[in-house]
């Protein structure tokens, strides 16, 4: 099985006037293709930095960053935007939708940047619309849509490109429970179905239990680093 | 980069935000609509003129004199041509006596033959040709009206009564403003010399139009007669001149218009810059989450361009449409300073033009905002961060921006003044303001922080903090607000400053009723009038006219020739009239030397008194020798000192003033200045004088003034319409800043009320925070107006200015007004609704 993520050494150092706070300190793992993984720790252990380093929306202090086999911090911004739009997808804890776009819309964004022919992608974004139980919300903004409504559009935009790698911060953070658990499954079962690698930060122990694997931090270290099943990888093999 | 998907992006984007980008349009609406406005006028009068150019005269040629002209002068014309017609003009009272109405009138006594071009237009129509036939005159239109008057009645100037054949509507070649010195009453020039005003010491003009032969080459009669001039004194102008000199007053006219008209584009800039800020600052999650998408920086910056460039391009096309319909209107505003009639038609050069500055201005301004765009980092979409836009930028991207902006807007500026040193003048002027403000800002910003004193209440406390807390609106709110009072409050106060230097009504001790050309026999007869209307005598001042025969030793022929002279033409040429009194008198200030009263020494040269102004003009200093020819007898004299005069004031002031001693003998006529205490006795007054002296003119101060004031009040009103748009564009720009600070404190305050703040706390902080803000920008913006003002009566009108402080306190009032009301209108709905609510509909 290849390594679709590998983080060597990394550190990511703010300063704040003459104050350094070191976030992330020299954390180096390797997550293989197809398998899910969890990170977790206590608010302020640096979990949302690291998967901000891995996703390549921030640049390290240092340490490297290996996503899809392309070392990503020696690459521009624009070069980096064009890894994510290629093999990376994204759910957010506050879901960011674009406001002025329709469910549909807001689906069909990443497959438009790269300058798909319309029709297809807006048959691809109805698809997978359908999938997660909108079929009948397309039109709909935002702001008409409910909490659980509007992460279920960020999965299916999530998973438009076929991405091979999906992060994921805290998607069931702003949900109560009852939608969290349905959106939990929606992310696996879609995951499960695409083949994709899921990296998840996430304080719930009880989802970060259904990954292969938990990557547990505190103070911007790796506190523990544990397989919890076996992959599904493993398992289909 | 895929365009497609970016111009689908921008339309997308858009849609929730149009009402919100009106703001923003609205501004380039304005500015755009006063600069098509301003610029289609000026190709229309342009075109007007060239294609009426040859009306402006009435002839081919206008040749004229204070005497009849030369033979040779004569001889040369008659050479040119036989179509030739003469006229001769010089005030004089005119005389209705149905209503007994007496009134000082510009009288010219014409040949049937003129115009050779266009013609004089009459009602009834047929005035025109009947007027010489039937030996009666025709009256200004206006007049007629006024008077009561109807063709048939008479009106008596001079000697000689004539029935009213018609009204003036149109001379060709003069405008309304030509009326500004009395009404014209034209009369037949055959029988000009019975009104017996020829010989009484008016001013005569002795004017004669030519009309070319065909193949007259008219560069060359330019040629000839500047030859002549050179030996023999008239004046000349001939269509080509006449053309320019129109051509020039309208650039004069049309380049102040279009100053205060690129000011309005300006705030316009301004709005643009503050709304986009205002939009990209609500766009920073969108930007973040497509960066996270894949969307590179310049196809992020490239849908906010295209949407800035799009409402840009809108709001330039209104802006066009507006201005092309307002200048349907400005012809009505102006018809009647201008000589020509105005054809209007669409000029699609000054369309183009408003396109295209409307735009560039709309893409330079909204560039300083959204080039921040591109440094939105995808990571906000894991954070929610404030950003500080300006911050993103790095220093050479700024520097380069305001190079750009700085550029752009010199060379709008040299374009729209046509000179590149004033543009350049007007570009540096506007950067020290803004630098001034800025520096305010900052200054404000660390007061803030240092001097809060602890003990202010909680309000006090925290509206004053807002001053320099992290997002605050201080520089923002202090630039666009005190820029706009800083342009307008200068609009306002060179325009009473204008005015102020013309307005000398309600001064009581000064004279209103004035009689001039009173012959030496007539002077004790018009004060005897006086007398038995119960009146006295201000002033009865002796006039001894001359002219200047030598200067320094060298005789004015000489001076004249002499192409390096320094003295001006009209200085040396002019018929002098001076006077002789022992003291100055209150319009006069001696500057240098000593007023000599009496000279009794005949044989020596004569101490008198100069101008100033014309010390100048004839480019000499005190102790210089002038030969004066008083009517045939040279007298000798030397500059003993000189006054600085007040000739903005009714009594009669005078270049030169001999004393006592000298001029008593010399032929002399009388000004006599009078305070009447009602119309209806100045009516009589003048009557019962003209009665008794038909040459005596009147000028009724009280009634110049009034048409002076009717004047500049046309004039004015030209001005305060189009500055009119800089106003507008102004409050835009501020319900712009407004619109930024709503978004800005709106979370703010939902926080505190969250917290448990109570509305009236919540207002008050706000309020306090921008009354604060408002007043100081107010303050500032009219500091920085009243500095702007003095060097513009300094260098530019060579006025030196007082402020009014009644404009000013006004101008403090509404801004203080104007600042309450923005305060008020950014909290409403805030408090009325539950905090959930606002954070919903607001996000």
């Amino acid at each position: 099985m290849s390594k679709i993520l590998e983080v060597k050494e990394l550190s990511r150092v703010f300063k704040s006037g003459s104050r350094e706070l070191t976030v992330v300190n020299n954390i180096s793992f390797e997550i293989e293709e197809g398998t899910t993984c969890a990170i977790v720790g206590p608010s302020g252990s640096g979990k949302t930095t690291l998967l901000g380093l891995c996703a390549g929306l921030d640049r390290p202090t240092s340490g490297v960053v290996n996503l899809t086999g392309t070392t990503i911090n020696s690459l521009s911004e624009d070069e980096r935007a064009q890894v994510r739009n290629q093999h990376v997808g994204f759910v957010f804890q506050t879901f960011q939708l674009v406001p002025t776009l329709t469910a549909l819309e807001n689906v069909m964004v990443p497959l438009e940047l790269r300058g798909e022919a319309t029709s297809e992608v807006k048959a691809n974004a109805q698809e997978l619309l359908t999938e997660v139980g909108l079929g009948d919300r397309m039109d709909h903004y935002p702001t008409q849509l409910s909490g659980g409504e509007q992460q279920r559009v960020a999965i299916a935009r999530a998973f438009i490109n076929q991405p091979k790698i999906l992060f994921a911060d805290e998607p069931t953070g702003n949900l109560d429970t009852e939608t969290g658990e349905h959106i939990e499954e929606l992310i696996f079962n879609l995951n499960k179905n695409k083949q994709t690698t899921l990296v998840m930060v996430t304080h719930d122990i009880e989802l970060a239990n259904q990954c292969d694997r938990i990557i547990r931090l505190k103070n911007g270290k790796v506190e523990s680093d544990e397989l919890v099943r076996r992959t599904n990888a493993e398992v289909a093999g | 980069m895929s365009w497609n998907w970016i111009f689908k992006m921008a339309w997308r984007d858009s849609r929730s935000n149009r009402r919100k980008l009106f703001l923003y349009m609205a501004a380039i609406i304005v500015g755009v609509a006063a600069q098509v406005a301003i610029t289609s006028f000026r190709v229309n009068l342009n075109e007007s003129i060239g294609n009426q150019a040859k009306e402006l005269l009435g002839a081919d040629l206008e040749v004229d004199r204070s005497a009849p002209l030369q033979p040779e002068v004569q001889a040369y014309l008659d050479s040119l041509s036989s179509d030739q017609a003469r006229m001769l003009s010089f005030s004089s009272m005119a005389y209705f006596p149905k209503n007994g109405i007496t009134r000082l009138s510009q009288i010219m006594a014409l040949e049937p033959e003129f115009p050779y071009y266009g013609t004089i237009e009459t009602n009834p129509l047929e005035a025109a040709n009947q007027y010489t036939s039937q030996s009666g005159a025709l009256i200004d239109q206006s007049i007629l009206q006024q008077f009561d008057l109807t063709v048939g009645d008479s009106v008596k100037i001079g000697l000689v009564t004539y029935e009213i054949i018609g009204g003036i509507i149109d001379i060709p070649g003069q405008s309304m403003a030509n009326t500004f010195l009395g009404p014209r009453v034209i009369i037949p020039y055959e029988n000009v010399e019975e009104t017996g005003l020829l010989e009484r010491g008016s001013r005569l003009e002795y004017t004669t139009f030519v009309k070319y032969q065909p193949g007259t080459d008219p560069e060359l009669v330019v040629e000839d007669l500047d030859a002549m001039r050179d030996s023999l004194s008239f004046g000349f102008d001939d269509v080509a001149e006449r053309q320019d000199e129109v051509g020039e007053a309208i650039i004069y006219l049309s380049n102040f218009l279009n100053l205060i008209g690129f000011i309005a584009l300006l705030l316009g800039g301004i709005g643009v810059a503050s709304s986009i800020f205002v939009y990209v600052r609500q766009k920073i999650a969108t930007v973040a989450v497509l960066r996270c998408m894949g969307a590179s920086s310049n196809q992020a910056l490239m849908i906010y361009l295209i949407q800035a460039t799009a409402m840009g391009f809108v709001g330039s096309l209104l802006g066009a449409a507006l201005g092309t319909i307002i200048q349907l209107y400005l012809p009505v505003l102006v018809q009647d300073f201008i000589p020509v009639d105005i054809e209007l038609f669409i000029s699609w050069s000054s369309v183009a033009i408003g396109l295209i500055t409307g735009v560039a201005i709309s893409v330079l301004f909204a560039l300083i905002p959204l080039l921040a765009v591109r440094k939105i980092s995808p990571l906000f979409t894991l954070r929610s961060v404030q950003v500080n836009l300006l911050g993103l930028l790095n220093l050479s991207t700024k520097t380069i921006l305001t190079i750009v902006v700085a550029l752009g807007v010199t060379g709008y500026a040299w374009i729209m003044l046509l000179d590149l040193q004033a543009a350049v003048f007007f570009t540096l002027g506007l950067s020290i303001c803004l630098l001034l403000l800025a520096g305010f800002a900052v200054l404000i910003m660390k007061a803030a922080r240092k001097f809060i004193p602890s003990g202010l209440n909680y309000e006090w406390r925290q509206g004053l903090a807002n001053l320099y807390r992290p997002n605050n609106q201080t520089s923002t709110l202090l630039l666009t607000f005190g820029l706009g009072v800083t342009l307008i409050s200068s609009l306002y106060l060179t325009q009473d400053l204008l005015i102020g230097t013309i307005d000398f009504e309600g001064e009581e001790d000064l004279p209103n009723l004035a009689f001039f050309d009173i012959q030496f026999d007539q002077n004790e007869g018009v004060n005897q009038i006086i007398a038995d209307n119960g009146l006295e005598v201000m002033q009865n001042v002796p006039i001894v006219t001359m002219r200047l025969q030598s200067l320094q030793g060298r005789e004015v022929q000489e001076i004249l020739n002499d192409t390096n002279r320094v003295a001006e033409r009209w200085a040396l040429n002019r018929e002098y009239r001076s006077t002789y009194r022992d003291s100055l008198v209150e319009t006069e200030t001696l500057q240098e030397g000593e007023f000599i009263s009496e000279f009794n020494t005949f044989g020596e040269p004569v101490p008198v008194s100069v101008s100033t102004d014309l010390m100048g003009d004839l480019g000499v200093e005190i102790g210089d020798t002038l030969v004066w020819d008083v009517q045939g007898i040279p007298i000798e004299s030397y500059i003993a000192s000189t006054r600085l005069v007040n000739w903005q004031t009714p009594q009669p002031n005078f270049f030169v003033v001999f004393p006592s001693g000298i001029l008593e003998q010399a032929p002399q006529f009388f000004a006599t200045t009078v305070n009447t205490t009602s119309k209806d006795i100045s009516l009589k007054l003048q009557r019962d004088i003209v009665l008794a002296y038909p040459n005596v003119s009147a000028i009724d101060v009280g009634q110049i003034v009034g048409t002076l004031r009717e004047f500049l009040d046309r004039v004015t009103f030209v001005i305060q319409f189009i500055g009119l748009f800089s106003i507008i564009t102004g409050l835009i720009v501020l319900a712009g800043s407004a619109a930024t600070s709503r978004f800005q404190r709106i979370r703010e305050s939902v926080l505190l009320r969250t917290l448990g703040a109570r509305q009236r706390q919540v207002v008050r902080i706000q309020i306090i925070e921008y009354a604060f803000l408002g007043i100081i920008a107010a303050f500032i913006g009219l500091l920085l107006s009243l500095g702007s003002t003095a060097l513009i009566g300094y260098f530019y009108f060579d006025i030196e200015f007082v402020p009014n402080f009644t404009i000013l306190a006004i101008e403090v009032v509404i801004l203080i007004g104007l600042v309450l009301f923005i305060g008020l209108m950014n909290t409403r709905g805030i408090h009325s609704k539950p905090p959930l609510e606002i954070l919903r509909q607001e996000a």
